[in-house]
């Protein structure tokens, strides 16, 4: 109806009382709108980029990204209104500032694979650097692979117990001062730099007089990993609904039962991608293995007792020694760590679908 | 099966916020006690001092007895968790355990109690739902999580739940609030059903419901917002509806506000 109004308005000029602003309708841009803006922004960036001669090609992403924000805004205000326009523009930015996030992590992982790959094969996987010289080509990254288990294993084993329980106290038991300052200092751990929790392991090694391990490494990592554990695994029991636990205790089951055999269970997906994030958080960490583990070219299974090597590490080593050969095992030891990392979190993502509370009939 | 709940002079808190204030009344075996009255005047509050649910609550405490059967729920040697296996409870909002099948929530109350024994289990829940009119409807699902269930059928799931610990008495919070006029029809018959087993008690907003399913009802209210609720009076549910002795009463069930 009213779209015939605004349609015919034109051609029927006496029309006593045409009111355009009651209308429902009224011009629109097509959807292909903003890939047209998009394309149109990368050729005037491009175009002017090329012109002007600049050498960067980030100075003429950015100039794309400013010309596609402008367009989309503009020719929005100009076809349809103004409230739309605002609305493509919210929308222009938020698409430019997920560009410009998923740009950097992308050519991170282009280039890792690109330059990992030349050495990634069978033999890399399985065999250590014992007896090559860093300079030239061969070897592997066995070692350090044994090395980064063992030792996030260790770690693992040590900060989620430790870490749950504190979680279970601060949300089901909890309230007071203690609490209070409990929340505070896992606030503050959050904070701390991985070579503060290696020099605090340190101390104690030199106090004791320990020699460099796998086990000393993994402390320091699970003083960093505990915090993560505990603020997530908080977060994920307080999301678990108070009727649930009513439910159970109305059932005459006692509060530590209900929290084991009901709480955890609802909020164990959850809990597990935590402590899937916190484990690819200190995969990563090469400062404490530095100062507590040593390093090594051979391999030592043994997380007790001896030198170990780590993957950090093991790029660190490699990165250090500035040769080609060493250049590229750098590089596929990175690519084994990121894979490492993804494979962690794809596990997480799978045990929180499986179990996940259960929907469907 | 069934015990008599005798309570006197019972006073509930909230922290310092006094909640209700100085209830007594006696709850009769082998029937259903409805209570009924204005949002707020403590009449759920009350509900959850008949299993010590109220101290579950952060800052609830309670002053007074409750003789069930002679025995104070409030004595000091009293264990809460043996209080809640004897007087069983129904949610206002239906609260099937998430990670849990249909028989698993209905086993529920007895495996995490660790009492029974493992043959008995498929009796016990076959039994259980069939009390909570439930069986016909889930017997070929009775492996598929609980809450994929209807509202209705989920709160008949947690009903067969509660009485599959086989309890003296059963609290119900509103059980009716959240669901559609056939599922409550359905929960109001089993109702009449189970109080041939247990002692029944029923919070509900709705006074047909009271009128249809209670043997006695009570009647609660508060003076102001603020102000404790009070138990104003308990009758036989005839006598309250159709000829209350206190006019509070009588200015609630006909629509004029007190």
């Amino acid at each position: 109806m009213s779209r015939t109004a605004v349609q015919h308005q034109q051609n029927k000029p006496t029309d006593p009382t045409p009111p355009p602003t009651d209308s429902l309708s009224g011009r629109t841009l097509p959807r292909w709108a903003p890939l047209g803006f998009a394309a149109g922004a990368i050729a005037l960036g491009c175009g002017l980029g090329a012109a002007a001669g600049w050498q960067s090609e980030i100075q003429w992403g950015l100039v794309s990204a400013i010309f596609f924000v402008v367009l989309s805004y503009v020719t929005t205000s100009l076809v349809e209104n103004r409230r739309q326009a605002k609305d493509r523009l919210a929308t222009s930015v938020v698409w430019v500032c997920f560009i410009l996030a998923v740009v950097p992590l992308f050519s991170l992982i282009w280039v890792t694979v690109s330059r990992g790959i030349k050495v990634f094969d069978g033999y890399f996987l399985t065999h250590s650097m014992a007896g090559v010289p860093g300079f030239e080509a061969g070897g592997g990254v066995y070692h350090a692979i044994i090395g980064t288990l063992e030792q996030v294993g260790l770690a693992t084993l040590v900060s989620v117990p430790i870490g749950l329980l504190t979680a279970v106290y601060l949300v089901e038991y909890g309230g007071g001062a203690l609490a209070k300052a409990v929340t505070f200092f896992v606030d503050v751990m959050t904070g701390i730099p991985s070579i503060v929790a290696g020099l605090f392991i340190l101390s104690i090694m030199l106090l004791f007089e320990l020699s460099p391990s796998g086990l000393m490494g993994a402390l320091a990592l699970a003083i960093l990993m505990l915090p993560v554990v505990v603020r997530s695994t908080e977060e994920m029991l307080k999301l678990v609904p108070n009727e649930l636990r009513e439910a159970s205790l109305a059932l005459g089951v006692p509060k530590w039962r209900t929290i084991v055999k009901v709480v955890i269970p609802t909020a164990l997906g959850g809990i597990t991608t935590g402590v899937m994030l916190a484990i690819a958080r200190i995969a990563g960490e090469t400062a404490p293995i530095m100062l507590l583990v040593f390093g090594s070219q051979l391999i030592n299974a043994n997380p007790f007792e001896g030198a170990q090597s780590s993957l950090p590490f093991y790029i660190w080593e490699q990165y250090r020694v500035g040769s080609e050969a060493s250049y590229d095992r750098a590089w596929a030891a990175a690519l084994v760590l990121i894979a490492f990392v993804m494979l962690l979190n794809l596990v997480a993502r799978g045990i929180a679908r499986w179990k996940a509370p259960k929907t469907g009939r | 099966m069934a015990k008599r709940i005798d309570i006197s002079g019972l006073t509930a808190y909230y922290g310092s916020h006094k909640a209700i204030e100085d209830i007594s009344m006696t709850v009769e075996p082998r029937s259903v006690t409805a209570f009924i009255g204005p949002s707020g005047c403590g009449k759920s509050t009350f509900l959850r001092t008949l299993n010590r649910m109220h101290e579950v609550t952060p800052g609830g405490r309670v002053e007074g007895k409750v003789l069930l059967d002679d025995e104070n729920l409030y004595g000091a040697q009293v264990d809460p968790v043996a209080v809640r296996r004897t007087v069983g409870m129904v949610f206002q909002r239906p609260n099937p355990f998430p990670t849990m099948s249909i028989f698993d929530n209905v086993a529920a109350g007895l495996r995490l109690n660790g009492s029974f024994k493992k043959s008995q289990l498929p009796d016990i829940v076959e039994k259980s739902l069939r009390g909570a009119n439930l069986w016909n409807e889930v017997k070929d699902r009775l492996h598929k999580p609980g809450s994929g269930l209807s509202g209705g059928q989920q709160q008949r799931l947690c009903i067969a739940r509660a009485i599959a610990v086989e309890p003296q008495v059963l609290l119900m919070d509103e059980p009716c609030s959240a669901l559609d006029p056939i599922s409550t029809l359905a929960i109001e018959d089993l109702i009449g059903q189970l109080k041939e087993r247990f002692t029944i008690v029923i919070v509900t907003h709705n006074m047909q419901q009271a009128a249809r399913v209670s043997d006695r009802t009570a009647f609660f209210n508060l003076s102001a917002v603020g102000q404790p609720g009070r138990l104003i009076e308990i009758d036989e549910t005839e006598r309250i509806f159709a000829n209350p002795s206190v006019q509070a009463t009588e200015d609630y069930i006909s629509g004029r506000f007190g």
